[in-house]
Formats: structure tokens, sequence, C-alpha cells
């Protein structure tokens, strides 16, 4: 009997069906992030360049906070490795919500730095991501949270 | 409400009112004769103040809910319609909006004033528990409220209050969804917070109810911290404590008028004018004032689920205090060690409270303030837990005097001298 009244708060099936986007890549540049609206949450599309994407693959697994990929393309045991993290090492896609309460974290730019990593630094609480968007420092738990997407051609994704 | 009753009806509509439904005999013995200790101070106003609080924000709601509408494309310029073209919208709106922050105001005065008189010792335990729960249900209607503006930190703290569940081991995640309603806050979040706004207060009333009527079995605490023992020791609640609450709620609403018509966004947060963006979360997110203690005891600790257990259980010790106080004395007025101890409490929630108001990584004189806020939380886990009960136990109290009566009056009142 209580059920019904407990269920009835759970997003509906016309909210859960609303699920995926298709984004176009094609006017991102490099070291350029473009941020989309995905499930109601912010998308982080970060085009990297080659030194972002040298340092994060500098970065041994065993060392970080989080050693998953927190990718839901890949098993729920697969390494936190740069490769793990990005189906093109180009293209970084993550949903933009801090692991810790759900801030929108700040992009690190080498012009506007935010934070030790390059990466992002959430400003409500202080965690700082890399730039493969796994938690180095602060109180998030794990790292940002790739969605399940899919290239349909070099310049278009599919999310969701 | 409890104990014998001196009403007598005087009319013969009163006699038969008495005998089916005894409402003027209840009003009789709550707000007429009820015997009060004599010494009461300006500390112990705040019940009436806080009843007052209450019957203001019902009101204003009420009439806020008639011109507000509950809808994530429609809120925000439906409390711009309120603030610029709805008969005195404004002044409804600052009365309520300015309203939580009086209400909240009073009840930490409340609050702080229990813990110095040690008015939750024994017979009065249930008046505190019952207080604490008033308090919570008060904390999540503010919460509620602070989200139906649909501005930038209205969205951002229902945002990270609400994520504050995904700590939660295993079901979390789904907490949080069930919370939401969607995939993140959204409109159907936004329906329910109003729902759940629009009935708590009523909620809170119903526990004032019984917050009352527990307070009205062993009857009032008083600075001295010592029962009544006869009846010289007390007055009747009408006229002395009438008109002393109506003269101090007189001063309070000075302070309250004051907040509304000269200072009306002294409490608020600019960010809250700009319409809810669920892509851009502000560089600052500070919650209301009231709650700044627990959030910067969240923000010092550097794992997640340990530091919504540590913002949780700062809130549940209060539950215990009864019992963790071990002291034979309630008053700190005869505790010369606790009374120090009492007033290093009050600085360190105000030092959280400020830590709570500042960004992540700042500092103070080059202290971080991080590692203040670390310090003054550890020292409010460790009042309650170890400074109360050991201070009780090795602790020798003043003197205690014979009664209120001979306190208040000297030794004319009959009562043997020290």
């Amino acid at each position: 009997m209580a059920w019904p009244f407990i269920d009835q708060m759970n997003p509906s099936s016309a909210t859960l069906a609303a699920g995926t986007a298709e984004i176009d890549l094609s006017a991102i540049q490099p070291g350029q992030q473009i941020v989309f609206k995905f499930r109601g949450h912010p998308l982080f599309v970060r085009r990297r360049t080659p030194a972002e994407i040298a340092a994060a693959n500098a970065v041994p697994v065993s060392s970080l906070p989080d050693p998953l990929a927190e990718n839901d393309n890949l098993p729920d045991s697969a390494p936190a490795t740069d490769a793990n993290r990005a189906i093109k090492p180009e293209w970084l896609i993550l949903v933009g919500v801090c692991t810790h309460l759900g801030c929108t974290p700040q992009v690190s730019t080498p012009q506007m730095p935010e934070g030790d990593y390059g990466g992002w630094l959430c400003h409500c609480h202080g965690s700082q991501y890399d730039t493969a968007g796994r938690i180095r420092k602060g109180p998030a738990p794990r790292n940002l949270q790739v969605p399940v997407y899919s290239f349909l051609s070099a310049t278009r994704v599919k999310v969701g | 409400m409890s104990g014998p009753s001196t009403y007598k009806p005087n009319s013969g509509f009163e006699r038969w009112l008495d005998a089916r439904l005894p409402l003027p005999r209840l009003m009789h013995d709550t707000m007429q004769t009820f015997p009060t200790p004599r010494n009461l101070n300006i500390w112990y106003t705040f019940g009436g103040i806080l009843t007052f609080c209450l019957a203001v924000q019902i009101i204003t709601g009420v009439v806020l809910a008639m011109h507000y509408v509950a809808n994530a494309g429609l809120a925000f310029d439906s409390v711009e319609s309120i603030m610029r073209d709805v008969n005195y919208g404004w002044l409804m709106r600052y009365m309520h909006s300015n309203g939580a922050s009086m209400f909240f105001l009073a009840v930490y005065i409340h609050m702080f004033r229990g813990l110095y008189y040690g008015s939750y010792k024994a017979p009065r335990e249930l008046i505190w528990i019952i207080g604490v729960l008033i308090y919570l249900l008060m904390m999540a209607t503010a919460f509620f409220g602070y989200v139906l503006p649909w501005g930038q930190m209205s969205f951002w703290g229902a945002t990270v209050i609400t994520n504050l569940f995904t700590a939660i081991p295993v079901v979390g995640t789904h907490i949080a969804t069930w919370l939401w309603g969607d995939f993140a806050v959204g409109d159907a979040t936004l329906n329910r917070f109003f729902s759940l706004h629009y009935l708590l207060p009523f909620i809170i009333a119903a526990v004032v109810g019984l917050h009352i009527w527990a307070l009205h079995v062993p009857g009032n605490n008083n600075p001295l911290g010592i029962d009544v023992k006869s009846p010289q020791d007390t007055v009747p609640f009408h006229p002395y404590y009438t008109v002393k609450d109506a003269f101090y709620l007189t001063l309070f609403v000075i302070l309250f008028a004051v907040f509304v018509f000269y200072a009306p966004n002294f409490f608020g947060n600019p960010d809250n004018y700009q319409q809810a963006n669920p892509l851009v979360t502000p560089p600052d997110i500070v919650p209301e004032w009231y709650l700044l203690p627990f959030y910067a005891m969240l923000r010092s600790i550097p794992n997640k689920l340990m530091g919504v257990i540590v913002m949780g259980g700062a809130i549940v010790t209060l539950v215990f205090i009864p019992w963790l106080d071990t002291s034979r004395v309630r008053s700190c007025r005869f505790r010369p060690l606790m009374k120090q101890f009492f007033w290093a409490f009050a600085v360190a929630c105000v030092a959280l409270g400020y830590c709570g108001s500042q960004s992540v990584d700042a500092a103070v004189a080059g202290v971080p303030l991080v590692w203040v806020a670390r310090i003054a939380g550890l020292y409010y886990y460790a009042f309650f837990w170890l400074i109360m009960p050991i201070v009780g136990l090795i602790e020798t109290p003043k003197k205690l005097p014979a009664s209120i009566a001979q306190s208040v009056l000297g030794d004319t009142a009959g009562a043997p001298a020290e």
C-alpha cells in the first residue's frame, strides 16, 4: 500500500526516455571546452592538447584516489588509465557533475588555471580534477563520470 | 494542560461550554494562572517570540502561495511579479524571507539559553528533544523555501543538499534520484518542494503544541536552575509574563522591521536574483547564514561520506545532551568551570559560521580557515561528548540559594539564611 506513495516520486517513464543527445564537435578548438546539456546536467566536451594528454598519461594509476575508469562504455573494473577515460584521446567527454555534491567544476586552461592539476576545480568544496577528469585532491570520492557515447562520424557524437 | 485547574466558569454559557469543550479552562490554566518562576529574565521571552515568528511565516506564506507559481519555467518570474506587481507583494515577501532569518536568530538564542541554564536536564529531557525535532523541521522547511524562488543559489543549494544523500553507500544515488524525480534537480523537484514547504509549518505548529504541553508538566526552568519549592517562588503567568513577553516582542519586532524596511536583502545572496542555470555553478556557493556552522564542518572533512556523517552527527548529538551532562546542578551560574567551556562553545559556533561563509581555500593571517573549522568542529563534538560528562563529575559547583524567593527577595522572604 505504501509503495505507490513512494514510487510516485521517482522519475516517470517519460522523463527516463528523454535521455539521449547528439552533439557536433566541429567548432571546438584544441584546448577548448564546450558545455552541452544532457539529462539536465552539464556535459563537458573538451578537445585536449597533446600536452594535456601527455600529462594525463604520465600519472601512475596506483597513485589515484579513484583507480577505476568510471566509464559507462567499459566494465566497472576497468582501471583509470587515460586510454580508458576517452574513446579518442583528443576528445574527453564527461558528465560535468562533481562527484562530491553535484556542482559544476570550472575548467582550467593555461591562461586561466583552476587548481593544480590542469583539469577542473570545483569551487563549492575544492575538489580538483586532472586533464583526464580524474579526482586528484579534495572531498570528491570518484572521477568525473564518462557517459555512454559513440562517434557517428568524425565530428558527430551520440551521448546516452 | 496539566495539573489541577483553578478555572471557575462565570456564566451559564461558560458552564455549558466547560462541560463539553473546556477550551476557556485550557486558556485560563496555561496563559493566565500558570505558576511561573518569578525570576525569569529576558532570555526566557524567546519562546513567545518564536510562536510569533511561526505565525508570521504561516500568514505571509499563505499569501505568497496565492501568487507564486511552482514551475521551473515560471517560478522566478512569478517571484519578480510578487515583488513588482502584486499589491504589497514586496512587503509579504520581505517579511517572509527576513522572517525566516529572525526565526532562526530567535531559535538559536532560545537554544543557547536552554544550554546555559541546563533546561534540558531532568525532568525536562523531552521538552529539549521535541525542541531539537522542531529545529530539524525548521531547517527542512527553510531549505525547501529557499529553493522556491528558483534563483542560482536556490538551484545549487538544492543540488548540493540533495547530493548529500549520494554519500550513503549503495542506495544513495537512488535516494537522490527519488528526491529529484529526474536525473537532476528540476521541475519535478520544485513542485514537490513547494508541496512540502506548505505542509511542514503546520507540522511544526503541531509539534510546538507538544513542546508547550511537555513544558507545562514540570513548568519553566529558571536562571537559578533550582526547583520551585513554594507558591512564593512563582507569579501567575498573566499579567507578569504576558507583559514582559509583549515588551521584548515589541523590541524584537522593531529589529525585524529594521531589516524588512531598511536592509531587506541583508541576509540574502545577490546570486539568487539570477534565474537558475543548471549549466553554471556560481563561484561561491553559500547556504543561508543559519546553516553555515554545519556547512563549515562538511567542507572541513576531505572525505565525502565522513563529511556528511560529521555534519549530520553535529545535529543528532543535540538529542543526547540530557544524558551527556552529568552535573547535578542545572544552571551555569553555579558552574564556574562549565561556564567557561560554554562560552568557548559559543565562540566555536561563531567561528564555524565565519569559516562557512568564506571560500574553501581562504585564510586569515596566514591560517587556512579549513584548519580553523577543523579545530572548532572538533571542539563542538568534544564539548558535548567529553567536556559535558567529565566536567559534571569533577567540578565543584557554587552553593545554590535555598529558594527562588530567597534569591530574588532576600532573607525577608522567610527562607532560612545561608
